[in-house]
């Protein structure tokens, strides 16, 4: 978008005048005053070749003056009379001219509506009834406001072919396909990977994919996302449960430093699927298969469900009073400076706000984070694996998160450190401890949601809750300041990890008063610069940008430019 | 709008009300004096003798599913009689069906269809909604059980009670 004010031109639409800034789509002029033109092919991350036909509307312009008559007279307003076009034209690909006039309704555009539907269902199967669209597919909408309630087609339906793998994630319905090539337009437009594409003509026009490759990109479940029926369909989502049933939440990505936007679709308290949500600040409309698929693991048997305590060999479930008690009394009795607390970039701001109380408290001589690095792949996944790493930076005031792990496993070898706090890190397999390293602490606190290689050597163990489960803000990449909202309940007695930490402080003497997440995100904004005078409401479901990081996400970078060539609307 | 109901005025004979414990009486001695002389018989020796034979045909007892003429099982787990149940007393696992098996074609079944019978209040909105005509309320009312779990109708309990029914639209049979 420039900076300069945009060329606003009148148009008309549905009888009313409204000013739209000159370049705009008819579709999205229309959508903004509310007159919803129902589309199938037309998607705004992506190009508009106008094949579907169901955005047809009236269209007409000022007529123009046969030789030697005299133009058309504006009205008081300065408008001039619209002379209707006898042909409806496609709002989707045609963008917006002075004077224009639109009409979403009437005869003509209706007319349309009902042809063009009626041509789509006529191959159509009946197949709602075990199709996982079915409650979210357009066809089924459309077909219910324009649709007629039986085929007037006498000749039996074209058969094509059935529940066919497209790829490892995603399965193929092709007589549920109605050609709108959203998909075909997304692998080459988005995911650079154009493997998809119509073979055949007419009414026997398949989807297929291009002989011996496959649909196998990381970013392929998103044609599932934009396909508006049910020809694409996800494997991991198929048939698990119908999305009528689903609680919707909005939360974020916690997979890496991008910090998608998704949405958690849940029915009770099991997570079914994830979804990405549209921030054209963070992802776009998209999201990766790896991070969305990555939720399975929250409700596994290996959830840890209540406090343990080591006796002897083995660990015996306690109550949280008795663990919390018995972490209070051991660290009580160790000095602050042989404390070490291992905290997590996969921890709210919230959590490390009260992390750093506690550090404070102890007078903790090491507090730390365990890093996480990996390939930037040039779409949405940031090399930072770990979702509040500038959380990390701003609240704890660490510069290089991770660096001191080398220090405190030397530190704990040396008899150094004699107590250990780690908070949601798996220390053995994601931060390089080894167990004899652990075995060497006088006292070691774990918590994590699942049962671990290092939860095993630990004294105490507390259930924490997992991202799904928890409310709080976190700080991406670019450092937008983003909501984490909880989506399902944590199982058994797990508590998050702020309460945790929470009660550890309390236990250990320490000062209270915090009673919510909301709380303490009132006392960090007091506290802490960055976020001064943000408030939690502020924050909303897309974000606030809180401060400066230069880092910038490709994916986005490209759109820009194909927004400002004006090759997609965005 | 208020509605004006007119009392009917009584003569000074029916405010005495005896004539009409009188009529009263006449009726109630009538089938009493029947009864005892045996002319007429009421009650009905459950469960030696049952209504059975008696049931109208629009009599709603125990849900159950049914299979079609070459036995499949008519169901595809569309869960719209979960979500239609007002007492929730359905619960449906689906699940894919294997591509080895006969109807891979239909891709999709229950897993598990459980009616917790003691939630049923057999209004018959299953079978109202059933886009299959799968799911049919049958004329068994005498639903007992010793414990919550057998009052819970599974799968083969539903088929059990369901059986084969012909003659109904048959969508899957067509060459797919």
């Amino acid at each position: 978008m420039s900076e300069e004010k945009p060329d606003l031109i009148d148009v008309q639409i549905n009888g009313e005048w409204h000013k739209f800034p000159k370049g705009t789509r008819m579709i999205e002029a229309c959508r903004a005053v509310g007159a919803d033109v129902p589309h199938y092919c037309y998607h705004p991350k992506l190009t508009s070749p106008g094949n579907c036909r169901m955005c047809l509307v009236e269209m007409g312009m000022p007529p123009r003056p046969r030789p030697g008559e005299d133009p058309p007279e504006p009205d008081e307003d300065g408008h001039l009379p619209i002379g209707w076009m006898p042909r409806p034209a496609i709002a989707c690909a045609n963008t917006i001219a002075p004077n224009m006039g639109i009409r979403t309704t009437g005869e003509l555009t209706e007319g349309c509506r009902k042809g063009v539907m009626e041509l789509l269902l006529a191959n159509h199967p009946l197949d709602c009834p075990i199709c996982d669209q079915a409650g979210e597919c357009t066809l089924q909408e459309y077909s219910v406001e324009h649709g007629k309630s039986e085929s007037r087609f006498r000749e039996r339906k074209v058969k094509k072919p059935k529940n066919v793998e497209v790829g490892p994630r995603i399965r193929l319905d092709d007589e549920r396909c109605i050609m709108c090539s959203r998909c075909i337009r997304f692998t080459d437009e988005i995911a650079d990977d154009p493997v998809l594409g119509f073979t055949d003509r007419g009414s026997h026009t398949v989807l297929t994919v291009y002989p011996g490759r496959e649909l196998a990109n990381n970013y392929s479940l998103n044609t599932v996302d934009i396909c508006p029926v049910g020809a694409l369909t996800s494997n991991d989502f198929r048939f698990q449960m119908r999305v009528w049933f689903m609680k919707e939440v909005k939360t974020i990505d916690t997979n890496c430093g991008t910090g998608c936007n998704i949405t958690v679709f849940s029915r009770q308290g099991k997570i079914y699927r994830i979804t990405p949500r549209q921030n054209n600040d963070v992802n776009s409309d998209w999201m990766p298969d790896s991070h969305r698929l990555n939720f399975h693991w929250i409700d596994s048997e290996a959830r840890l469900t209540e406090p343990l305590i080591k006796l002897g060999d083995s660990h015996k479930p306690a109550a949280w009073t008795e663990a919390i008690a018995l972490a209070s009394d051991k660290l009580n009795g160790i000095d602050g400076s042989e404390i070490a607390i291992i905290a997590s970039a996969r921890m709210t701001n919230e959590e490390l706000f009260m992390v750093d109380r506690l550090s404070k408290h102890l007078k903790v001589g090491h507090v730390d984070t365990v890093a996480r690095k990996g390939e930037n792949d040039g779409y949405l996944i940031s090399e930072d694996r770990n979702p509040n790493t500038n959380g990390v930076k701003l609240i704890l005031g660490l510069d290089d998160p991770g660096s001191q792990i080398e220090a405190i496993k030397e530190g704990i070898d040396q008899g150094r450190i004699k107590a250990l706090i780690s908070l949601q890190e798996n220390l053995i397999d994601d931060a390089g401890f080894t167990a004899e390293t652990l075995q060497k602490l006088d006292f070691f606190v774990h918590s994590y949601p699942l049962a671990n290689p290092t939860a095993d050597l630990a004294d105490v163990v507390l259930p924490g809750a997992c991202w799904a489960e928890k409310s709080g803000t976190m700080i991406n990449v670019t450092g937008r300041l983003q909501r984490l909202n909880e989506a399902v309940d944590a199982p058994g007695q797990t508590l998050t990890p702020w309460e945790i930490v929470r009660d550890l402080i309390q236990a250990t003497g320490g000062g209270n008063g915090i009673y919510s997440v909301t709380d303490i995100f009132n006392q960090l904004s007091a506290e802490v610069s960055e976020f001064d005078g943000i408030t939690w409401g502020q924050i909303g479901d897309l974000g606030v940008p809180l401060i400066e990081t230069g880092v910038t996400i490709p994916l986005l970078e490209r759109e820009k430019e194909r927004i400002a060539q004006g090759i997609i609307v965005g | 709008m208020a509605i004006v109901c007119e009392r009917p005025k009584l003569k000074w004979w029916e405010h005495l009300y005896l004539p009409a414990l009188a009529k009263g009486m006449r009726v109630t001695l009538g089938h009493f004096f029947k009864i005892v002389s045996g002319k007429k018989k009421v009650t009905m020796q459950y469960p030696e003798e049952k209504w059975d034979d008696h049931m109208p045909e629009h009599y709603r007892g125990a849900p159950a599913l049914v299979t079609d003429e070459q036995d499949r099982e008519r169901c595809v787990a569309c869960q719209l009689c979960e979500f239609i149940c007002p007492p929730r007393a359905i619960t449906i696992h689906p699940e894919e069906i294997p591509s080895d098996d006969k109807w891979a074609k239909v891709e999709k079944r229950p897993q598990s269809f459980d009616i917790d019978m003691i939630r049923c209040i057999y209004c018959g909105l299953c079978e109202e909604v059933c886009p299959e005509q799968a799911i049919f309320l049958r004329k068994d009312y005498a639903i007992t059980g010793t414990s919550r779990a057998e009052m819970v109708h599974d799968k083969s309990k539903l088929y059990e009670i369901g059986g084969k029914r012909v003659g109904l639209v048959n969508k899957w049979n067509e060459l797919k």
